[in-house]
């Protein structure tokens, strides 16, 4: 069984973002770029499936400009086996990258497309299920354990209210939460290896598929800064204020 | 023209969420109609139609929508609105709406807006970017707006007051490919998380998941919901659902006490819309402290008790 795992070049975790001054959007100029993290955590669950004897081949896909090839090849270092790039300079929206990864699958056919649920720059949690919803697929979105057995997939959900399983039908997609797997560290063999392992690169053109974007960005401004920094002593005057000052407290 | 609200409920009751989303959809319009796909669902429906400002419930009954899969709720929703008329569909931004939105959108050939917090134009919203370092304000150029409503930037619709027609509507075909086989939900007399006028959230600081009944026996005294940071929740201190932040729960009550939480951005995400947030910490320079209005240094396993002792004076 062949695995997809679409990965995303984004902002890294740790980076404090900027609001660009003229409001366009946020400074990534001389800023660290990773992979997003909840597909670091597709990436090692399919390779733990590879690992198992469950997946014959992990194929990495990222769709962007040039440098999402240094994020594939991350994906490469941590065991996936080749990689797609589908690039372009356009801005891409969640639509746009279900419709490339439909191309994509219909080329590759695989079993399963694991991703992460969100990119923690647009925090749109939307691609894996529209994606399934292109393919009519079945999803199991929110991963926080995975086991495929056959031709089904049974699949924990982390949900408002606690744990949901829900079995899929093989193919398709799902996405993974914070608590699949920790996912390994590349070791500098493996990094070098990836260097060597095969890297397609693809355009949107020749999928047929129109990236244009549905949403205009208009601004980009700041939150709201709360002002805090405010102490008490101790739990006396903590009650106090909250009774008197705060009035949260009867 | 009209609105469409995709409610999310358990058959027996409406969760507070689709009250949320029902507020977002009136700003956008007066044709307000609710759409309750469930299984033995009167209940539900009945408590749609009570929500004022709904003009219409429209129910789909099924026995495969008792326990609805994303992919049988995108298809009732998308039967519905190929009806036409519709020019958004709402869902608040809940784990149901975030699994359910984007099938619809994708089917409908629309972008989705996900998690809004503003509404600027019927075509124009405010959404968190960037863990809510960022807000970007984007225009739709679709003719259908999906959606998916933060549900602490509006407030919950009055549940009583409506008196919406109820309309049936024929369920399709059951799809298969995938069921929902079984769910562990935490048990709990306290508050929901989302929707509590007091939470108290522990931290990597608590060291265990024994030592929560400390926040417990504070949470009883204040009638508080309790909440987690993900550290806590990661080191199996308390289940996945308590988890406040980015990618957890997004909460906004009058009162969020963080106790043992050093406050990564990750964290604030899900809390730094609370009206009154204290912080209990030993770290001086712990970040949370940067955005409380009260911060109390300290070791919480001496604060927590004194703190429930003094509200029991």
């Amino acid at each position: 069984m062949k695995i997809l795992v679409p990965v995303k070049r984004v902002i890294d975790y740790n980076v404090k973002v900027r609001v660009r001054p003229d409001g366009t959007g946020v400074e990534t100029a001389n800023v660290k770029m990773s992979m997003n993290p909840f597909d670091e955590i597709a990436v090692e669950e399919a390779v733990r499936l590879k690992e198992k004897g469950i997946a014959t081949e992990v194929i990495a896909v990222s769709c962007g400009g040039a440098a999402c090839q240094e994020t594939l090849r991350t994906a490469l270092a941590l065991g996936a086996d080749r990689a797609i790039l589908v690039q372009t300079d356009v801005e891409l929206q969640p639509l746009a990258v279900a419709k490339l990864l439909r191309a994509v699958v219909q080329k590759e056919l695989p079993q399963l497309v694991l991703l992460g649920k969100q990119a923690i720059d647009d925090d749109a949690n939307q691609t894996g299920q529209m994606l399934a919803a292109l393919l009519d697929w079945p999803q199991a979105t929110f991963a926080s354990r995975v086991d495929v057995a056959g031709a089904t997939a049974t699949v924990k959900r982390e949900v408002d209210g606690g744990l949901e399983t829900v079995e899929v039908a093989l193919p398709a997609v799902v996405t993974t939460d914070l608590r699949l797997n920790e996912p390994r560290y590349a070791t500098l063999p493996n990094i070098m290896k990836a260097k060597k392992k095969p890297l397609d690169t693809l355009v949107p053109g020749t999928l047929g598929v129109d990236v244009a974007p549905r949403l205009v960005t208009v601004k980009v401004t700041e939150p709201a800064k709360r002002k805090g920094g405010g102490r008490v002593a101790d739990v006396k005057e903590l009650v106090a204020k909250l009774r008197s000052e705060a009035k949260i407290l009867p | 023209m009209s609105i469409l609200v995709i409610a999310e409920h358990d058959n027996a009751s409406l969760k507070s969420a689709t009250l949320h989303a029902v507020t977002a959809a009136r700003k956008l319009g007066d044709d307000i109609q609710v759409l309750v796909a469930g299984g033995d669902a009167g209940a539900a429906v009945a408590a749609a139609a009570a929500v004022a400002g709904v003009g219409r419930v429209l129910r789909v009954d099924a026995d495969h929508l008792r326990q609805p899969t994303a992919e049988n709720v995108a298809a009732a929703t998308l039967a519905v609105v190929a009806r036409g008329g519709y020019t958004h569909v709402l869902a608040p931004a809940t784990s149901f709406g975030k699994n359910v939105a984007p099938r619809i959108a994708a089917r409908l050939d629309v972008a989705q807006i996900s998690d809004i917090t503003g509404i600027e134009a019927p075509d124009t919203f405010v959404r968190p970017i960037y863990a809510g370092n960022a807000f970007a304000t984007v225009r739709s150029m679709d003719p259908i707006k999906v959606i998916t409503v933060r549900t602490t930037a509006f407030d919950a619709a009055p549940a009583t007051g409506g008196s919406a027609a109820i309309e049936d509507i024929p369920a399709g075909p059951e799809i298969r490919t995938s069921k929902v086989t079984g769910q562990e939900f935490s048990k709990s007399e306290r508050p929901e998380l989302t929707s509590a006028r007091i939470v108290v959230s522990g931290g990597r600081g608590m060291g265990s998941g024994e030592n929560f009944r400390l926040l417990e026996a504070l949470a009883d005294k204040l009638n508080a919901a309790i909440g987690a940071s993900r550290a806590a929740v990661d080191a199996g201190y308390v289940p996945n659902d308590y988890q406040v932040g980015q990618t957890g729960k997004i909460v906004a009550p009058d009162l969020y006490v963080a106790v043992g939480i050093s406050g990564a951005i990750q964290h604030l995400a899900g809390m730094k819309d609370s009206k009154v947030i204290v912080a209990i910490n030993k770290d001086a320079e712990a970040p949370i402290f940067q955005i409380a209005d009260y911060g109390l240094v300290g070791d919480l396993f001496e604060i927590i008790p004194a703190l429930t002792r003094e509200l029991s004076a």
